[in-house]
């Protein structure tokens, strides 16, 4: 008996029993379009989470300096001035482009910027023209802070979208002269916006200038041997499997300049496990969706079984009879096993197309205030629920057909 | 006498036992039981003689508990179950006295059905055939429900001859039906025995049927009884002359 008549059998026999066989599908319907909506909202939380961390650019190493204390008091991790902007340049000569792709030091302080009549006060960081490259910042208008104005500590300052709101309203900022510290500074450029919902709002709301002006003109710190101090050197690496030994190098590089034994004055933050630790966290809660969800799977999988038992002791003359005109336990195996395999398979399709509307509904809907759903379809998951929902057919109806196949023909065929 | 080569059945000393709870209950005794190639048999008894525990083993849906039964010179005694679901498609055609039909499949369906459990070559062309041998060629898309009794026992005839089998089984074939619709089933049995030849085994209580019969076994408590030749066969009408405009 081959597989298209023993389809055509199912299709028949399910058909007779319209009302029954549609509860049953229901089922399994249900639980295929839970777990993939469930799937669809966990993966899509996984991945905003993931594309936030990214837009500070991605493959990063943060390098801060250790702690400073006075009078036996820290002042906590990155409050030393003990990396300078000579230890970025020596670490961008001494690799090559194709192991680490760009060193951009930073270093931050408040102050307040006026422009007329309205002023804020914000983060200044002073940046190297890297800084663009490595954080993956784009620009609505205007130009970058350049090397030249490096050299020359330039007063020249590149706006977040969000300080050219406040101050600016909807008009252009470039070429516009503010006050940042009391002092003139003129607006080159004017940063994309980096997205304004959620916990990265504050990248939007800085204004970038070149590092030596933020050294001699804004901030009032020394340094002791007379370098140019940064509080955080960014460092991209070419390749996300080189983050290890890139940690290892730059290290011992550091230590080097430093003439360091023991005791490290600084840390590396490997932005790549930030992002692991995170996306376990995600992970657990994807898993955890998708438990629940496969639980009224199950509950799907067991009416199945239900309905096929019940059809092999209503079926039991029929399967005498065929059994009569030479149907092999393995015919009847067969016959019992697709039709329960056709139910389990047409209602993981069925949810397929179900979940996949419920996930278009979600999708961009706010929730939590200004937060939207973002969903993320993903047809692995549709793939692997119509596997398991046939697998579920085959497990939960291999029983019910085995009791079917044992029947003996004498009996059966007397079984009113 | 025929020889050996021409035996479909051979019975030698067949006992079935059953077990019911703790009594051990003897269904058949000892039967011995020849038949030959194109033999019309029927068997008689009262309920509870045995009939339809020989009726089994011959149709191989049970095998003895003693005794070897040679079908076609094959010993199936000791066959096991998949062996003999094979033999029962390809040499036995059975008529059952509720005809058994599957309420869901038209009378092709039916039909069709034991061609599905092995050789199923041209398998419409044969059913629409056995159909017509039988008078059902304007009904094949008719299903059970749609088909008088007599009408429904000929799907059940048809579905019997569909594999050319070498031996009919009829368990109380016109238990169910009229004396009308029963002369027409005994009818087109005699003739499928003299125009094809089929070897023809026909269980019944009914001795008006037994009397169409070319020899009558009687059973009574487990054994056979009395095994003799009928003198002059009842001939019922030829299925040409019957179903010429019948429906």
């Amino acid at each position: 008996m081959n597989l298209s008549v023993n389809l055509r059998m199912a299709l028949i026999s399910l058909n007779s029993n319209k009302f029954r066989s549609a509860l049953t599908l229901l089922g399994i319907v249900i639980g295929v379009s839970a777990v993939i909506s469930l799937m669809a909202i966990g993966e899509g939380v996984q991945q905003t989470i993931t594309a936030r961390i990214e837009s500070l650019g991605t493959n990063l190493l943060f390098i801060r300096p250790g702690e400073s204390s006075e009078n036996r008091i820290s002042r906590g991790q990155g409050s030393a001035q003990t990396l300078t902007l000579d230890d970025a340049k020596e670490l961008q000569s001494s690799f090559s482009s194709s192991f680490i792709t760009g060193v951009a030091p930073e270093s931050t302080t408040t102050k307040q910027i006026v422009w007329e009549k309205n002023n804020t006060s914000t983060r200044i960081v002073g940046v190297t023209p890297e800084y663009q490259s490595v954080r993956n910042y784009s620009l609505q208008s205007g130009e970058f802070i350049g090397y030249g104005h490096m050299e020359n500590n330039s007063q020249v300052a590149v706006l977040g979208s969000r300080v050219s709101e406040t101050l600016f309203g909807l008009r252009n900022p470039v070429g516009q002269q503010v006050k940042i510290g009391g002092r003139p500074f003129q607006i080159v450029g004017l940063l994309e916006s980096k997205g304004s919902t959620g916990s990265f709002g504050f990248l939007d709301d800085q204004v970038l200038v070149p590092i030596t002006t933020s050294y001699h003109r804004l901030s009032s710190q020394r340094s002791v041997n007379g370098g140019i101090t940064v509080q955080t050197i960014n460092v991209q690496i070419a390749e996300p499997m080189e983050m290890e030994r890139a940690v290892q190098e730059i290290s011992t590089l550091i230590r080097q300049r430093h003439r360091i034994e023991e005791n490290d004055d600084f840390t590396i933050t490997n932005q790549q496990e930030t992002i692991e630790t995170l996306k376990e966290t995600t992970n657990i809660f994807v898993i955890f969706l998708g438990a629940i969800a496969s639980i009224s799977l199950l509950v799907g999988g067991i009416g199945i079984m239900n309905i096929m038992l019940v059809s092999v002791t209503e079926r039991t003359r029929e399967i005498g009879i065929r059994k009569a005109l030479g149907a092999k336990r393995i015919d009847i195996l067969g016959q019992f096993v697709t039709e329960a395999t056709v139910l389990s398979l047409g209602g993981g399709i069925i949810g397929v197309l179900v979940g996949l509307f419920f996930i278009l509904m979600l999708d961009g809907k706010p929730i939590f205030g200004d937060r939207v759903l973002e969903t993320a379809f993903s047809s692995q998951i549709a793939i692997l629920s119509l596997a398991v929902s046939a697998g579920i057919g085959l497990f939960f109806g291999i029983y019910p057909a085995l009791r079917a196949s044992r029947l003996n023909p004498i009996d059966a065929l007397r079984y009113d | 006498m025929n020889d050996d080569s021409d035996l479909i059945i051979a019975l030698e000393h067949v006992s079935k036992l059953y077990q019911m709870g703790n009594v051990i209950v003897p269904a058949l005794t000892d039967a011995s039981l020849s038949i030959q190639s194109g033999e019309m048999v029927s068997i008689v008894g009262p309920s509870g003689s045995g009939k339809s525990t020989l009726m089994n083993v011959l149709g191989c849906l049970d095998v003895p508990t003693s005794g070897k039964y040679l079908l076609s010179n094959e010993d199936v005694s000791q066959m096991n179950d998949n062996r003999l679901a094979k033999i029962r498609n390809a040499q036995i055609g059975f008529i059952f006295q509720t005809y058994n039909l599957l309420p869901r499949l038209t009378a092709l369906g039916n039909v069709e059905l034991p061609l599905l459990y092995g050789d199923s070559r041209d398998s419409k062309s044969r059913c629409v055939q056995a159909l017509e041998r039988v008078g059902l060629g304007e009904r094949v898309n008719h299903r059970p429900s749609e088909l008088s009794g007599g009408e429904q026992q000929r799907v059940g005839i048809a579905r019997a001859i569909v594999k050319q089998p070498t031996l009919i089984l009829a368990d109380e074939p016109t238990g169910n039906l009229d004396s009308h619709s029963s002369n027409e089933i005994v009818a087109i049995l005699q003739d499928l025995n003299k125009v094809e030849n089929l070897t023809v085994v026909i269980v019944t209580h009914d001795l008006e049927v037994a009397n169409c019969t070319d020899r009558i076994i009687s059973m009574r408590d487990g054994r056979i009884t009395d095994d003799s030749r009928v003198q002059n066969p009842r001939w019922l009408k030829t299925l040409e002359s019957d179903f010429v405009g019948d429906n």
